[in-house]
């Protein structure tokens, strides 16, 4: 390659005037550097379609996926609804999975406890059902007055509204099922 | 059905953010749209640059204000007295659609002789019962309705399609000018709302008003349409469903419902609030908006359909869709023989809402509670309440990303620094579980416009997160394993319900799509069914909520449906699936004339074919597809076929949009301007100042400022900032959301700022009488002074309420000056305004803060807010709904705009 070429390509405005960029917003300004980045949306292995967690707009999420960590999340294009915009919320949504500060592991704290403790996941499970069985039955009412009710009084359960519907109506049914009738969610709030 | 629901027949919005683009013009009230749904506002700007007017409404000046062509700074609180100026404006220039109005509404319907008028009461509607602070609605039916009667057309909690006494052919005059016509009851109603008092209440130039008024009556007719948006705004008040019910009005008497760049757009606040609704963890309800069954009315399941059964419209199927629910939830062993195991359904008898739970809670009475992404310590109102209430549990469980505030009270909270609270004292047990995000589960969110979207998952969540249906799924399975062999009948429920889903990969996830399947429900080939329409009463088919029946049509999940938009029309009807029938604007049956032709051709999207006889247009259409405009029904005909080819309101039991509703709501058939429970001024129209069937709950806990009261001089109202979410669990815990808005401030405009002494960039405090909480001084022109009536000037905060203890971004919680105190409808408190007094300065520390709130109580009159350390102040007095009084409304208060909230 000719090495004059090469050194008036490397001068911005040389590109700028000769090249197909004459207002030098685009491939004329860009430095070798920027050139030699590739962005982590093009090396993912995969891009995965989700949706906005955040408010209801609802806005198309794509979730780009490296090595099974998600590197990137940006809007859809493809969403009649946002047409791939996305607001600080959304755009710092890669902040939101990946943080550091998420909890990952289950806490404990016990009755009049001052710090919290470490538990095993299964056996927070067991401990909550025994729980769970122990309120339904303190709290239990046949009748309230002369109203046959077939109810528990004694659990009560406050859902946030970024719960899925499938989530919502595992909760709605189980709850039901147990006799457990103060069931409410952020929808009410 | 408040709001939306009483007025059209269902809760929901009633058209989609795209559709705004064809609007002519656009209302903004209660919602700050381009700083809370800024990717939608796009919509708004883009019908604004195809010459679109955009009206601003609300108490403070943003970024939707900026762009938009008006902003009307009201009064917070006084929306009631805007739109129904509005109405009176409509109605006494005659600018309604009329030939609108006359077909779909029930402005022709003539009221019975009984009823009297808030004019002729002092603010009161008749039937009102001093001693049970309600309403006897007797009086507010049509006239000759029937009497309350065995077949069950009556007035006691009636499933959520409240007919009430609504023959579906009432006593009419279409000429509009029987004095008892709703026409000239409504015009009589709002006769004094006029541009002047309007103007008085709200704090505003009668100028503005009527450019407002112009604005909306000459873009609202065949060839244009107005739409309105609003968003929590609207649903934090003490009426709250009767500012959505005034819009409702409005609306149907300018036609413009069912039509493009029409509508109320109700904007939710959360991925799927519209979804937590629809498949509701409510108490009052079941999924699809069916009421949770009522002790005192529904001990069979004939009792629970015999309203529905009686019905014309599409809450005549009430006993399919309750039957398919019950052979979704408990299969095989539902049989005709057991009422489909309706006996294992608990029943509710009050008011079991949140804010009840929490007082009982205080008192000891509830002894285990489940937080489920979901931050009460911070994003509800009184905070000190909310968390008196987890300090006094047996146990408590939290799911979520972070560590909030409502898992770690027993160490941060507040009330542990004044010695409210001692972490020794505390028996709390907390399991704090961790959750997936969005990105590490699969499922559907519902919306803001109704439309389902599968979010597909990316990757496993880490170490023991799990989705919250994992955690459900789980524990369902070890509580059955448990009581497999009981014997107990109590534990038949359980013991019955379907429970066997696939699961799969290391984590043993239930599999979201069979969940969904169950949701839409199968037919008796064990195929899933396309369409609520062919579900059946006798046990042949399923469906887990039947508005959401379709979704999962032909075996596929249609809600991951991502046909790009830009390779369909603006409907997009192929980009996931919206309830009910995948149909994107609800009642556009109206977008054509009774004749089935569209009003013009600019505005066409639905209408009848006559050559192929059936209906059709640019989106599915909300109508029985080839029932004829001709149609009309046999007396007595019920169900669908009750509803005449001309109505457009086919969850109507008359098929008309009720502009008067004689049942349905608890404070009124019509909306009446009431000011905020908390209000700075005495209400100029009636001498009721407050809405008389506000629910209080009186404890120490839980004190109320005297309205007009000088120790407590300012009005306050709170919002959310673009940069952060709700109570802030998902965003001051991000570094990039903290740095953007990294500290608790409070808007005050220059007058106040030099009347109270506070410095830009300083320390404020404010007062209420639960607390005292302190926050960086913003002075700004957003807000300004308002003069009312009689030359009163009215001062108005502006407090994000975003912050808590916990997380990179912290502060005081703006939730924690307000008290509790609900719309009756929907048991919503008001915590869209309030008052406050605001001084220079940081607030008292310690017990000295305490004493500080209490000097203010005492001033002001106040009983005394002192708790004993744990917080166990009983109830004083209460007038929660459903105090065991048969007047209870809870059962069919399903919540069209219980939206999202302060959290």
């Amino acid at each position: 390659m000719d090495p004059v070429k090469t050194w008036l390509d490397s001068w911005p405005v040389f590109r700028q005037l000769t090249g197909p960029d004459p207002l030098g917003r685009g491939h004329a300004a860009r430095s070798k550097k920027t050139e030699g980045i590739t962005s982590r949306t093009a090396t993912a292995d995969r891009v995965v379609q989700s949706v906005c967690p955040y408010c209801a707009v609802g806005c198309g999420q794509r979730v780009f996926v490296k090595d099974e960590q998600i590197v990137q999340i940006e809007g859809d294009p493809d969403s009649p609804i946002s047409r791939g915009r996305l607001c600080p919320k959304g755009s710092a949504s890669k902040q939101l999975v990946t943080s550091p500060s998420r909890v990952t592991t289950v806490k404990y704290r016990r009755p009049h406890g001052s710090e919290w403790e470490d538990l095993a996941l299964d056996e927070a499970m067991e401990m909550i059902a025994d729980r769970v069985l122990a309120a339904r039955e303190k709290g239990w009412q046949e009748f309230d007055g002369d109203q046959r009710v077939n109810r528990t009084m004694g659990l009560a359960s406050l859902g946030g509204a970024t719960l899925d519907n499938e989530e919502n109506y595992l909760m709605k049914k189980l709850y039901s099922a147990m006799g457990a009738i103060q069931i409410e969610n952020q929808a009410r709030i | 059905m408040p709001g939306l629901g009483a007025t059209y027949g269902r809760g929901g919005a009633t058209g989609f953010q795209q559709d705004l683009v064809n609007a002519d013009c656009i209302v903004i009230e209660g919602s700050n749209m381009a700083e809370c749904h800024p990717v939608g506002f796009q919509w708004v700007m883009e019908a604004k640059a195809r010459g679109a007017k955009v009206i601003h409404i609300d108490p403070r000046f943003t970024r939707t204000s900026a762009v938009a062509d008006t902003h009307v700074p009201l009064r917070a609180g006084t929306d009631i007295a805007f739109l129904g100026g509005l109405i009176s404006y409509v109605l006494d220039n005659e600018l309604d659609f009329r030939d609108y109005v006359l077909a779909y509404t029930n402005a022709s319907s003539l009221v019975g002789e009984d009823f009297v008028d808030t004019e002729d009461l002092g603010g009161l509607f008749s039937g009102w019962d001093d001693e049970s602070k309600s309403y006897d609605k007797t009086s507010w039916q049509f006239e000759g309705a029937h009497e309350p009667s065995a077949t069950g057309t009556d007035e006691i909690d009636p499933p959520a399609p409240e007919p009430g006494k609504v023959d579906p052919q009432p006593a009419t005059d279409p000429t509009l000018q029987h004095p008892r016509s709703v026409y000239q009851v409504m015009k009589r109603h709002f006769a004094r709302y006029t541009p002047q008092m309007v103007a008085d209440i709200c704090g505003i130039e009668p100028e503005v008003f009527l450019d407002v008024a112009r604005a909306v009556t000459a873009n609202s007719n065949r060839e244009r349409t107005t739409a309105w948006v609003y968003s929590v705004g609207w649903t934090h008040h003490t009426v709250g469903v009767q500012y959505i019910r005034t819009a409702g009005i409005l609306q149907a008497l300018l036609g413009n419902m069912g039509r493009p760049g029409g509508g109320i757009l109700a904007l939710r606040g959360h991925a799927s609030i519209q979804g937590s609704t629809d498949i509701p963890t409510l108490y009052n309800l079941l999924p699809g908006y069916l009421p949770m069954p009522h002790a005192g009315e529904h001990a069979t399941l004939d009792e629970y359909c015999k309203v529905g059964d009686q019905m014309v419209g599409f809450w005549g199927g009430t006993r399919a869709y309750m039957v398919s629910l019950l052979k979704a939830w408990f299969g095989d062993a539902a049989t005709a023989e057991n009422d489909y195991c309706f006996d294992l359904v608990p029943k509710i008898n009050g008011d079991h809402g949140s804010y009840r739970q929490v007082a009982d809670m205080i008192q000891g009475k509830i002894p285990g509670y489940f937080l489920v992404g979901e931050n009460p310590a911070v994003g509800h109102a009184n905070g000190k309440m909310q968390r008196l209430g987890l300090a006094n549990l047996d146990w408590l469980v939290v799911r979520d990303l972070q560590m909030i505030e409502s898992a770690t009270f027993w160490k941060t909270a507040p009330e542990i620094e004044t010695g409210e609270l001692v972490t020794e004292d505390i028996g709390t047990e907390v399991f704090f579980m961790p959750a997936a995000t969005h990105t590490e589960k699969e499922g559907t969110f519902t919306n803001t416009q109704r439309v389902l979207q599968w979010h597909r998952q990316a990757i496993e969540p880490p170490g023991d997160a799990r989705s919250d249906l994992w955690f459900y799924f789980h524990l369902g399975r070890i509580l059955r394993d448990r009581l497999r062999d009981s014997t107990d009948p109590r534990d038949a429920g359980l013991q019955a319900l379907t429970w066997d889903y696939p699961t799969h990969g290391p984590l043993v996830e239930p599999s979201a799509e069979a969940v969904l399947r169950e949701i839409n429900g199968t037919g008796p080939d064990g195929k899933t069914l396309g369409s609520y329409t062919e579900l059946k009463d006798d046990g042949t088919t399923t469906a887990g909520c039947w508005i959401y029946t379709g979704v999962y049509a032909d075996e596929v999940n249609q809600s991951d449906r991502r046909k790009p938009g830009r390779e369909q029309n603006w409907v997009a009807g192929e980009w996931g699936w919206a309830w009910p029938a995948n149909r994107r604007t609800l009642y556009n049956r109206a977008s054509a004339d009774p004749e089935g032709k569209p009003w013009s051709e600019r505005k066409a999207y639905v209408w009848w074919d006559e050559g192929a006889q059936r209906w059709t247009g640019h989106d599915v259409p909300d109508f029985e597809a080839t029932k004829p405009p001709s149609y009309r029904p046999e007396p007595g005909a019920k169900g669908p076929a009750g509803i005449s080819g001309a109505d457009a309101f086919i969850m109507q039991n008359d098929g008309k949009a009720w502009l008067y509703a004689p049942s349905g709501l608890a404070d009124g058939p019509l909306p009446t301007h009431y000011e905020p429970d908390e209000s700075p001024v005495p209400n100029l129209l009636y001498r009721q100042q407050a809405n008389p069937g506000r629910e209080v709950i009186e404890a120490a806990w839980n004190r109320s400022n005297p309205p007009t009261s000088d120790v407590y001089p300012y009005a306050f109202t709170t919002y959310r900032l673009t940069e952060h979410h709700t109570a802030g669990g998902m965003s001051r815990t991000l570094p990039y959301l903290s740095e953007l808005q990294p500290e608790f401030f409070v808007e005050v405009s220059p007058q106040l700022a030099v009347e109270r002494g506070l410095e830009n960039g300083g320390w404020a405090t404010l007062v209420s009488a639960r607390t005292a909480i302190e926050a960086r001084v913003l002075v700004t022109e957003r807000m300004r002074p308002l003069k009312l009536g009689g030359g009163k000037v009215v001062h108005q905060i502006g407090i994000p309420y975003h912050w808590g203890e916990q997380g990179i971004s912290t502060g005081d919680s703006g939730n924690d000056l307000f008290g509790v105190v609900m719309d009756p409808n929907v048991h919503i408190q008001e915590s869209k305004v309030a008052t406050c007094d605001i001084q220079p300065g940081r607030r008292p520390r310690g017990p000295a803060l305490v004493d500080f709130v209490e000097s203010y109580r005492q001033r002001a009159g106040v009983k005394s807010g002192r708790v004993p350390v744990g917080g166990r102040s009983p109830v004083e007095e209460t007038n929660m709904t459903g105090e065991g009084g048969p007047q209870a409304d809870t059962t069919q208060s399903a919540p069209d705009h219980i939206a999202e909230g302060t959290s």
